[in-house]
């Protein structure tokens, strides 16, 4: 037959599959990245999905992507552009050539460039063989018009027909990339369990989709071989996935049970669906009538001796303020999952940004801390939610974990922990029987008041929103009383840098720059310092996930760098929380507000622009 | 658990808080009765918890000593719902008055009873904003004259039993602040129902809103003027026991015994267990000088509750779970090893 063509080694390669948001670009992507990571291969993902459910069809507005990154070596980011971009139609080729690299595929479904495909895309005419895709390999498959032939005979309707093409493009790539169509397959037999006839369809197309990039000889395949990967046993997981597990483990390790108030918020909801599954862990969530409802019985639910959980995203944060006051005061645990998406208002509710800082280190009326925290890859929502939740019980306080649209449904895989290797969490529960209890008296290392449960005879008390008696939490209004309190909740949450690890540098512990970070952006962050560093570049990488405190050597590392610029998606709120906090040093900013993550190249060439600047 | 060596007294419930209403103020009643009520639950005191938003009312915790919680604004029936789901064996009560529970908290209070969260909620009701000095609320009546309504208000209020039965309620009562012991019975029926109970307490503000309901405890009238409603007794009231409501023409009608040939066989039997709500909603709107107005248990109707269904279903879902600890969950679904 076909004689074999030559297969190109790479080491790492980002796939773009782009199409109608009704055209199941998000689970094509997703099963690729399966399939790649059941390979053994290292992968990093990222949903680009547009915030209208079915946007007209056709349209730039309403187009879904979902980009991968493939490697044999160790990979952070899902890429900053594609090597192969899968387009449905005009408009998913209209949207996204920009991301696509010079020289790479392009695979478009040829059946849709016709006229109103055009047209509603906003070329002038059609774009395939003009000059501007020259650039490109461009390959012009009949995908859909191939998936009806295949499915010529069988007893699915046309709607039910076209929805396969997808995987007539997914087969296609399967083959580019010689990966198996087992993991698929699998995935049909399961999802349609009660629909023989659509696991037919689905398992023919991506047959066709593979052979048909194998017949066509437009192609040239490419081998990814597998990583070297620590061995044990792995699963994919996204950011959001990871929070809700990781606030499940500490319920666990502290011996409670969560309960979880929330309102559905892009992109925070899937916490609340995921928690909501784990019923088996004795877990309750409550999907309130309002953001205020879902974090008061959250503080109703830690009154009464639940690890309180609510979960948001930036207006919902708003929402929540007054109560979170409630929490600090009446030094309540609770944690609070703040999911970031572009602001202000509703913003950018499907994109990524890092704009709530502020609003959650300052956000409040009166003098009102909390604890601060930010995980930094999907993989590690899972850790910080652990941590959040540990040091929400054990110093008695209320944390905010921050989270972002990126991490939330960018998938890595992870190697799965086991939960003996975790520390125990230990709340300061009072039972009864204990002598000469106050409700406000407070432990000497960690400052935190004890916790004593309705229920619990004899430890009858009344906490509330009014000033608290420094020992017994009645309401006082001492002037001097209030100035004691207010010290003391604040020392109890800076008390907590002596809880947390100090800040690590990657790269030089000295350089002539110092790049900080904090939050989703660290993939970005370390992929463009290390390449700077392999070119010969004295950079290096300082990432917080400790927001407030701060790490206690965050002076010391950052006094051993010539330059510090801190790069962060928003206006510089971190940065002008570090000239506050740390004014002895020159902050140089790098700053996107796209609603999109970092790129590498671009932060390489800013990065490099600030190290030559005099 | 309970300790059955020692009753709970009144006594025993008094905080070392000293109640800071004004004098006269009709809370005070309200504290009395309640404190009366609880004794005789027959829960033990560490499982009272009392939660409350922001007013006047809302200071009532801080003088029982139960578990209690002063909440902020509006907000309680959402903390007393996270209580009462985080511990079912709670005995859970609202404390809070028509700007926190008609006002602000309007969402949550709605909901709260949709939800039939099993929750005591008391509701003081003196159509006036006290702790900010006197402006108009939620209950006070079109044209009132306050601060911030200095030509009178040009808005309808709400009423408060419409508002219950329109969101599903399953228990509304209403009593008057000087009743003692009237309030004393309904609130021991709230605390005894499973499911939202929500007591409308019409109460005196002393200061801002004086003699509001005065037509109401005149010591001559009164007997004319109000209906006690007994579960299976007849509609009847009037200073000499003559007056009844019967049902014609699909309303409710005053009729006085004797005349047009009305004999008491003729009238309304109290059915506060009906679930259908039509004659409940009638009786919470008969408003003075039309009708007398109603006091007692006027709807008590049994259903499944929130925090006993969640709880429930949980403890099915775990007896027959794969996933019983997190290393499970972990390690479940699609899973590799390299």
């Amino acid at each position: 037959m076909n004689k074999k063509p030559e297969v190109v080694e790479r080491d790492e390669m980002v796939i773009r599959f782009s199409g109608d948001s009704g055209d199941g670009m998000q689970l094509t992507g997703t099963l690729f990245s399966n399939t790649a990571a059941l390979f053994g291969n290292y992968m990093s993902t990222f949903p680009d999905y547009p915030s209208e459910i079915r946007a007209p069809s056709g349209t730039v507005g309403g187009v879904s992507g979902f980009q991968v990154h493939v490697g044999h070596s160790e990979i952070k980011t899902p890429g900053d552009l594609a090597d192969v971009l899968v387009s449905m139609n005009p408009a998913a080729l209209k949207a996204n050539l920009k991301w696509v690299k010079q020289g790479g595929v392009i695979i478009l479904d040829i059946d849709n460039f016709d006229e109103k495909g055009i047209e509603k895309a906003g070329f002038d005419s059609n774009p395939i063989g003009k000059e501007f895709l020259d650039a490109f390999m461009v390959v012009e498959a009949p995908i859909t018009n191939m998936t009806k032939e295949v499915l010529k005979d069988t007893d699915l309707d046309r709607k039910s027909i076209l929805r396969t093409k997808n995987m007539f493009a997914l087969g296609m790539v399967y083959w580019l990339f010689g990966k198996s169509l087992d993991y698929t397959e699998n995935f049909f037999k399961e999802k349609f369990r009660k629909k023989p006839l659509v696991v037919e369809a689905n398992k023919k197309v991506l047959k066709a989709g593979y052979y048909y990039a194998e017949t066509v000889e437009a192609l040239c395949p490419y081998n990814i071989s597998r990583a070297e990967i620590e061995k044990g046993k792995y699963r994919n997981i996204n950011g959001n996935t990871a929070v809700a597990w990781g606030v499940l483990a500490a319920a666990e390790k502290a011996g409670l049970s969560v309960y979880v108030g929330s309102y559905p918020i892009t992109p925070a909801t899937s916490i609340l669906e995921e928690v909501a599954l784990r019923r088996d862990l004795g877990a309750i969530t409550f999907q309130a009538e309002d953001e205020i409802a879902g974090i008061c019985t959250t503080i109703g639910a830690s009154f009464a001796g639940k690890l309180g959980v609510t979960t948001t995203s930036g207006p919902g944060l708003a929402l929540k303020s007054e109560s979170i006051g409630l929490a600090v005061i009446t030094e309540l645990p609770i944690v609070i999952i703040n999911v970031q998406r572009g602001g202000p208002s509703t913003g950018l509710p499907t994109k990524t940004e890092q704009a709530d800082l502020w609003q959650v280190l300052y956000g409040r009326s009166g003098e009102c801390p909390v604890v601060v925290m930010a995980a930094s890859t999907p993989t590690n929502c899972f850790q910080y939610a652990f941590e959040a939740a540990k040091i929400a019980l054990e110093h008695m306080t209320p944390v905010i974990l921050m989270s972002d649209g990126f991490l939330a449904n960018g998938t890595e895989p992870w190697r799965i922990p086991k939960m003996a290797d975790y520390p125990d969490i230990k709340p300061p529960i009072v039972k009864e029987g204990i002598k000469d209890w106050e409700p406000y008296a407070r432990d000497v290392e960690r400052l935190a008041r004890t916790w004593a449960l309705p229920g619990t005879k004899g430890l009858e008390h009344r906490i509330g929103g009014l000033e608290k008696d420094f020992i017994t939490g009645n309401v006082s209004h001492d002037p001097e009383n209030h100035e004691k309190m207010i010290k003391i909740r604040d020392k109890k949450v800076e008390n907590v840098v002596n809880f947390i690890p100090e800040l690590e540098v990657e790269g030089g512990e000295d350089g002539n720059l110092l790049v900080v970070g904090w939050g989703g952006t660290y993939g970005h962050l370390i992929t463009a310092v290390n390449e700077l560093r392999e070119e010969g570049r004295k950079v290096s990488l300082a990432h917080f996930n400790y927001i407030r405190p701060l790490p206690k050597n965050t002076g010391d590392v950052f006094r051993k760098f010539k330059k510090i610029v801190v790069c962060e998606l928003n206006m510089g709120q971190f940065a002008d929380y570090l000239r506050m906090k740390h004014q002895e040093f020159k902050y140089y900013q790098y700053n996107k507000i796209q609603g999109l993550p970092f790129t590498v190249i671009e932060l390489k060439k800013n990065i490099n622009k600030i190290l030559e600047d005099k | 658990m309970s300790d059955i060596t020692h009753k709970l007294t009144v006594k025993d419930l008094k905080s070392d808080q000293e109640a800071r209403w004004c004098p006269g103020c009709g809370d005070h009643a309200i504290m009395n009765a309640i404190q009366r009520a609880l004794v005789e639950l027959d829960v033990p005191k560490e499982n009272f918890a009392f939660i409350s938003g922001i007013g006047c009312s809302s200071r009532f915790p801080y003088y029982l000593d139960t578990y209690g919680f002063h909440g902020i604004h509006g907000r309680a029936s959402a903390i007393a719902t996270g209580v009462k789901i985080a511990n079912p064996e709670l005995s859970v009560w609202q404390i809070t008055g028509d700007g926190d529970a008609l006002a602000i908290g309007g969402n949550h209070f709605i909901h709260v009873i949709r939800r039939n969260v099993d929750i005591n909620i008391i509701l003081f009701n003196n159509q006036i904003y006290g702790l900010t000095k006197g402006q108009y609320s939620p209950t006070s009546y079109k044209g009132f004259v306050t601060k911030t309504s200095p030509y009178g208000t040009v808005e309808e209020p709400f009423h408060p039993g419409e508002l219950v039965i329109g969101a599903q309620g399953k228990f509304f009562a209403r009593t008057i602040d000087s009743n003692v012991k009237l309030s004393t019975e309904i609130y021991i029926q709230a605390g005894k129902h499973k499911g939202t109970s929500v007591v409308e307490v019409l109460q005196n503000c002393v200061i801002y809103n004086d003699k509001i309901y005065s037509y109401l405890t005149d010591k001559e009238e009164k007997g004319n003027r109000q209906l006690i409603l007994h579960h299976n007794e007849p509609m009847i009231f009037g200073k000499d026991n003559d007056k009844g409501i019967i049902l014609k023409d699909n309303k409710l009608k005053v009729v006085k015994i004797g005349e047009d040939g009305i004999t008491e066989d003729d009238l309304l039997i109290h059915n506060a267990e009906e679930v259908n709500p039509g004659i409940h909603l009638m009786l919470a709107n008969m408003r003075y000088p039309d009708y007398p107005v109603v006091l007692g248990i006027i709807r008590c109707v049994d259903a499944e509750t929130y925090d006993y269904d969640v709880n429930h279903q949980m403890e099915e879902i775990r007896a027959k779970a794969e996933i019983k600890c997190v290393d499970d969950l972990l390690n479940s679904g699609n899973t590799w090893e390299l």
